[in-house]
């Protein structure tokens, strides 16, 4: 089976204190891997470390394009949720169309207004979209959960779920499991050990 | 033809997020002209001395409003996420970043030189300078925002970074404030200056080459915490 991600003997120390060692696990086409662990332990910067924007590590990490959600959405509260996702589709050279998958995360009839007057689970839900409008392997989502409301958390069940359906794969750090039959766990906050 | 999608889209956005931050637009050229009509009070009134030093007067106020205008380059990006996303999937990294200094040139550099006539005449520069005062600042400017981009990109992640910037950055805009204001006076003097401007248009080509790059390795440095 083809692997989206591959990390050998991942180890990292922050401010002297070891968030993991001899981390190895793999990602294959078609998985979704559930990042859990208490506050602290490690789950943002070995998502950081995969992305590249932390570099500080020992061991090898390498994947294939990914999207990435992280701590941050990346929306700005000043402009709509059709300029956010133009302007994520611009950088990525697309051209498909934000309508429909604004209009699949529940923001029909929102597309204009400014973000800053949405609630944080409506912001969230634009970044939501872009996992609809860019068309990577693998997805990287770092508590993509937080503010949403049951049915936006469905949503993400329904996303992740069409992805691994579609051979892509997802790793996904989050404190509340989704409930995937398929998921598998990759617990921090114990080095070395990995199930 | 994909490429330059990337950044009309960053330009587009930017000016979308300009039209939705107008005070932030206005406060260099508000700046600038506080400190012009105060510079033109506290000289008494007398247009001999005023008029001798209004070309450094001018060239100083635009270099602090253009630090200023600096600050905001990258800061909302960095707090809602943006920055990140732009750094991660820019590719190549430069042009949206050209884009985002492109239109921080628009509203800084280029404004204050369409404003400068105004300046001029606060302070009583002889008009048939003007011309020289226009084209220096059109030729230097670019470099301002280019250097400036480093410094900011640097700083970006400090939350009070505005001194720090302005130590990094303000040694680096030495060249152009002497070549600048140094064209500016000799024009009055009434001796040949082509020389100073050309060497505005080196610093501004240099910067335009390479300071894309510094500000893509800056920012990843500043994201990397």
């Amino acid at each position: 089976m083809s692997q989206l991600l591959t990390i050998t003997d991942l180890g990292c120390e922050r401010e002297g204190r070891r968030l993991f060692a001899g981390l190895n696990f793999e990602i294959a086409a078609g998985e979704y891997v559930e990042l859990t662990g208490p506050n602290g332990s490690g789950k943002s910067t070995l998502l950081r470390s995969i992305i590249g924007l932390f570099r500080d590590y020992s061991g090898e990490i390498s994947c294939e394009p990914f999207l990435y959600i992280g701590h941050k959405s990346a929306i700005s509260p000043l402009l709509s949720p059709l300029d956010n996702c133009r302007w994520f589709l611009d950088l990525i050279e697309s051209t498909l169309d934000p309508m429909p998958a604004l209009a699949r995360v529940g923001l029909a009839g929102f597309e204009e207004v400014r973000c800053q007057q949405l609630s944080a689970g409506q912001q969230r839900r634009v970044a939501l979209a872009r996992l609809m409008l860019a068309d990577r392997p693998l997805w990287l989502l770092d508590e993509p959960l937080t503010a949403l409301d049951d049915s936006g958390q469905k949503l993400v069940y329904e996303l992740i779920a069409g992805h691994i359906d579609s051979h892509g794969a997802v790793l996904c750090a989050t404190h509340q499991t989704l409930g995937l039959a398929s998921a598998r766990a990759l617990e921090l906050g114990f080095p070395g050990t990995s199930r | 033809m994909s490429a330059t999608s990337v950044f009309t889209g960053q330009l587009r956005r930017e000016f979308k997020l300009l039209l939705q931050s107008r005070e932030e637009l206005a406060n260099p050229l508000i700046f600038l002209f506080l400190a012009l009509t105060l510079f033109a009070l506290g000289g008494g009134g007398s247009p001999d001395m005023l008029s001798a030093f209004a070309p450094a007067i001018i060239w100083v106020l635009v270099l602090l409003a253009n630090l200023l205008a600096l600050e905001g380059l990258f800061r909302r990006d960095f707090d809602d996420g943006s920055l990140e996303m732009l750094v991660l999937l820019g590719d190549p990294l430069f042009l949206p970043l050209l884009a985002k200094i492109a239109a921080h040139w628009l509203y800084s550099g280029l404004a204050m030189t369409v404003l400068a006539p105004l300046a001029a005449l606060i302070l009583f520069l002889p008009v048939e300078v003007l011309p020289t005062l226009l084209l220096t600042l059109l030729v230097g400017t670019p470099a301002l925002s280019l250097i400036g981009a480093v410094g900011a990109a640097l700083t970006v992640s400090l939350r009070r970074g505005g001194v720090l910037l302005a130590l990094l950055v303000l040694p680096l805009y030495v060249p152009i404030l002497i070549f600048g204001a140094g064209a500016v006076v000799e024009a009055m003097a009434g001796i040949e200056n082509m020389a100073q401007i050309y060497w505005l248009l080196v610093i501004t080509m240099v910067s335009f080459t390479i300071t894309p790059f510094l500000v893509a390795a800056a920012l990843k440095i500043s994201l990397e915490q």
